[in-house]
């Protein structure tokens, strides 16, 4: 990549130059942007000809599981967007303090005003003979990688050196790659940095049963191999065959540029807390310091680091006090975690749990009640409780005896709950490993609309790399949101992070007024949404606009902006409102007129009792509608997300059974009621009687009349999945059955979500929340049914007669007509 | 102004934003002709790859028009069926000259065909 100097005269700022373009130099101008954008000019210089990428997850890279695209951190865009130059496969050679200049390798100078190092590691190769052939190499960065995988492709075997995390994971790879791999380990037991004893026999079974050989005890001779490496020769005088071998003995901090230059160093660059070097204008941080002694090879202090250092160059110094570490082997299918220290020793406590049949070994350490240290091998849920009580040095004598059962058993749940034990972490609790996001971050980043997986992958980055925290992360936002979000992402469509509640709760919080607006304000990703967010999002602000709003009919279903059906060969079918399924001869007569006039092929009676005019062409309708409003008729909605029939049964006028006037209320709550727009299909059914002949107990809103009154049902539905109603609640007036049904009807048209019916509805909020809102709140209730009425206020306008009378005619009358005859005529 | 390659079909603002009209052939398909929010015009035949629903009666977004029998999303720049669907639908040429709305003859005469 060629450098791209951004300095121009009018740039005064001062300027960050940082050596090192990977997780630490760019986490830190990460923190940098995220204090203040605008403070330093910035330029990174990177030895790697690529942009910033995570680097931990290259063993899932090797492993196949993950692509270099998939480990991008900040990709070019992001560097362009915040004005950062890259310089990128030129390293920085040589820091001249006294000049406040750094020169490459290519030999560009670039003065500084601060200068961040950031070099990392170097690997440790074992000064053995053979170390410089062809095909050793060492398992640090992608190019590392990629002759792995080059010499997978090969076939054959190989040895890796080293049986710590890093060597593991890389046999881990190269073993799934297809190649015969050994793996050689000088001491006793494999990763004995991070694991006891018992752990890392453990984990040595579990390799060895995937066909990895492993070596313990095993020291290294020599590298043998003429032109290339061919085998490796062991001090014992056993030779193994190889023909790539990946050296991963360890790493040492990178600290050759601030030596030459005169920094102090001793087994990293020493820095204070803030992370400034012996020079006040230099700082430094990641895997090359020395901190209080102490130096790092995990990725998580230097999240810690970052934080100190972007507080310090803002001028708001916090100070960095060291990290307690715990590792995690990314080797799928094997579960291992370690945390603090196991060494054991005088005045430490081990508690331990061994389930051999189902391959578990939990050692927890403890001394002065404390926790000091874990080693969690087949079983690593409660890792990150056990660390957050390590970290936070909790006082753990209450918890002692329960302690090495996890957290639900200690915390007195019994049975497991994750979500209480991911409830129960402190904010500051670290949730992904990989990009240094911590519950309180997860947490605000939902709150802040991400409600779905791939919004808070998106955002926060948690679980976005290694994906293993992804179950904290669901968890969390099952806590955060409620229940219903773990069916998965929740979001209105792929326009929006925003489910439909939020979508809905903002349009009212923020007084948003059109689909423009909240498209603006909720960050649309696409320019005018689609088909699936553009009709919720009309009904959303008609429903909170009644009056007001201006209904978009680009933004509504063929059938609803046409007044009728669409049919599967284009035509349309119309049917005409009758009340309560009564009609009458004039009706009658003008139903079987338009059927002759337009040739309408086929006429029905519907399920709603009443008749479907099929086979009208779009350019027909308005003077079909004309011909049927003359007759008093009116749209029967049939084709809308709004009120569908009333069906009604005879009732105590004819029928012998009958109780009430079931007919007469029906068409009473029809004549209420029909125009206004819903969620999704509403119907309504009132019988006269318990033998229930108009079915209104498989109806949105159910009325069954009794001697002593009117029971009223709602939620139910026939469609796919018959769902019977639940009974709200007895009325004994129709007053009050008619205002129950046009408060439950507001109470739906409210916080049911788009095209979901009152069915799923009920089921997802419960019966008995309808019944709080609806039953036992009479001024609720009250205040609900004065909205339905004023709402319909506005919606009782019969489309057809505004349709016929040549509104919107656009919609039914071609643009222009072509006639091909007369054209060549 | 129609010519032997361009047929005349009415003014831009005759179609809704984010919205279509039709021009009928006879004898075949009718032209869907669509007008973007970003103010594009483009025409195809007013007919879905898949079972044939009229396109002109679907949702625009984008570019794209989503057919009002099953939902199909279709490009209205190039007639092919997005997502998972496959399938496409002719496309007709489409020019505007001060403010008239031209589609080409020859892709027209070709839905009646």
């Amino acid at each position: 990549m060629e450098h791209r100097p951004i300095k121009t005269d009018a740039d005064t700022r001062d300027h960050l130059v940082v050596i090192g373009n990977g997780m630490a130099g760019c986490r830190a101008v990460e923190e940098l942007l995220a204090r203040d954008p605008a403070r330093y000019r910035v330029t990174i210089f990177g030895a790697e000809p690529r942009v910033n990428y995570n680097r931990i997850m290259l063993s899932p890279v090797l492993a196949g599981e993950k692509s270099f695209d998939d480990i991008v951190i900040n990709d070019a865009e992001w560097y362009a967007a915040n004005g950062i130059a890259l310089v990128a496969g030129d390293p920085v050679a040589q820091i001249d303090r006294a000049a406040k200049t750094v020169t490459t390798r290519g030999g560009s100078t670039e003065s500084y005003d601060r200068l961040l190092i950031a070099t990392g590691s170097d690997p440790f190769i074992i000064p053995v003979p053979g170390k410089d052939l062809p095909g050793v190499i060492a398992f640090r960065d992608m190019d590392d990688v990629d002759t792995m995988l080059a010499a997978a492709d090969a076939g054959g075997d190989a040895v890796v050196i080293g049986g710590g995390l890093l060597g593991l994971e890389a046999a881990h790879g190269l073993s799934l790659r297809g190649m015969k791999v050994t793996v050689i380990h000088l001491m006793p037991t494999l990763m004995e940095r991070q694991l006891d004893e018992a752990a890392g026999w453990l984990l040595k079974q579990a390799l060895e049963g995937r066909g990895q050989t492993i070596l313990t005890g095993a020291d290294t001779a020599a590298i043998v191999g003429d032109a290339k490496v061919e085998g490796v020769k062991l001090k014992d005088g056993t030779l193994i065959p190889a023909s790539l071998v990946v050296m991963a003995v360890g790493i040492r901090p990178s600290v050759a540029l601030a030596r030459d230059a005169g920094l102090a160093v001793g087994r990293g660059i020493q820095v204070d807390d803030h992370m400034v070097t012996s020079d006040p204008a230099v700082l430094a941080v990641g895997e090359c310091v020395e901190h209080d002694g102490q130096v790092y090879g995990l990725v998580a202090p230097l999240w810690d680091m970052c934080r100190s250092l972007a507080d310090g160059l803002v001028e708001k110094p916090t100070g960095y006090r060291g990290s307690v570490t715990s590792t995690k082997l990314k080797v799928s299918g094997i579960d291992v975690f370690s945390a603090g220290d196991f060494s054991g020793g005088d005045g430490c406590e081990d508690i331990v749990l061994r389930d051999a049949s189902r391959g578990v070994y939990k050692r927890v350490i403890v001394r002065d009640d404390r926790i000091v240290g874990a080693v969690l091998y087949g079983d690593t849920a409660d890792g990150s409780w056990y660390f957050d009580l390590l970290k936070k040095q909790e006082d753990v004598s209450e918890l002692r005896d329960l302690l090495i059962f996890g957290q639900s058993f200690a915390s007195g749940g019994g049975a497991a709950d994750p979500k209480a034990a991911v409830a129960a972490l402190s904010d500051d609790a670290e949730i992904c490993g990989c990009n240094g996001v911590t519950k309180g971050q997860v947490v605000s980043c939902i709150a802040k609309g991400a409600h779905s997986l791939d919004a808070v992958r998106g955002t926060c980055k948690a679980s976005a790399s290694c994906g293993s925290c992804t179950g904290l992360v669901e968890n969390l936002l099952a806590l955060t949101l409620g229940d219903d979000v773990q069916a998965g992402p929740k979001t209105m469509c792929k326009c929006t992070s925003f489910g439909h509640d939020d979508v809905r709760r903002e349009i009212v919080a923020q007084a948003m007024r059109s689909i423009p607006e909240v498209m603006q304000k909720l960050h649309w990703t696409t320019p005018d949404g689609c088909s699936s967010c553009r009709p919720a999002l009309n009904y959303y602000l008609l429903c909170a606009l009644p009056g007001d709003y201006v209904d978009d009919q680009q933004s509504r279903f063929v059938n609803e902006r046409m007044h009728a059906n669409i049919q599967k060969d284009g035509t349309y079918s119309v049917v005409p409102r009758m009340w309560g399924g009564l009609t009458n001869p004039t009706e009658l007569r003008a139903i079987a007129d338009v059927v002759e006039k337009f040739n309408a092929p086929m006429v029905k009676v519907t399920g709603g009792q009443r008749l479907d005019i099929f086979g009208i062409k779009k350019e027909d309708l308005p003077a079909v509608w004309a011909d049927l409003n003359a007759a008093g008729m009116v749209s029967g909605h049939a084709y809308g997300k709004s009120l569908r029939t009333v069906k009604t049964c005879v009732g105590s006028e004819w029928c012998r059974f009958g109780t009430q006037d079931s007919t007469g209320l029906g068409v009473k709550i029809e004549r209420m009621s029909w125009g206004s727009w819903m969620p999704h299909k509403f119907k309504i059914a009132v019988s006269g009687c318990p033998r229930n002949c108009a079915e209104a107990t498989i109806k949105d809103f159910g009325i069954v009349c009794v001697d002593s009154g009117y029971e009223l049902h709602v939620g139910g539905n026939g469609g796919i999945h018959v769902r019977a109603t639940d009974l709200l609640c007895k009325v004994a007036t129709e007053q009050e059955a008619m205002d129950y049904c046009a408060a439950f009807i507001q109470l739906y048209r409210e916080e049911a979500r788009y095209l979901e019916r009152t069915a799923p509805w009920i089921e997802r909020v419960g019966v008995d929340y309808v019944k709080a809102r609806i039953a036992d709140d009479p001024a609720g209730r009250e205040a609900l049914r004065a909205r339905f009425l004023y709402a319909q206020s506005f919606s009782q306008d019969d489309p057809w007669a505004q349709r016929a009378e040549g509104a919107e005619r656009e919609h039914h009358a071609p643009m222009a007509r072509f006639t091909p005859q007369e054209e060549l005529a | 102004m129609t010519t032997a390659e361009w047929l005349d079909i009415g003014w831009v603002d005759q179609i809704p934003v984010r919205g279509s009209r039709t021009v009928q052939v006879e004898g075949g398909d009718d032209i869907a002709v669509f007008r973007t929010a970003e103010g594009k015009v483009f025409a195809l035949r007013d007919r879905c790859p898949h079972k044939h629903g009229r396109l002109s009666q679907g949702i625009v977004h984008g570019r794209a028009v989503a057919c009002p029998l099953h939902n199909w999303r279709i490009s209205l720049s190039t007639g092919e069926a997005l997502g998972e669907d496959k399938g496409c639908t002719p496309t007709v040429p489409v020019k505007i000259d001060a403010g008239r709305v031209l589609i080409c003859r020859a892709s027209t005469l070709k839905a009646a065909a």
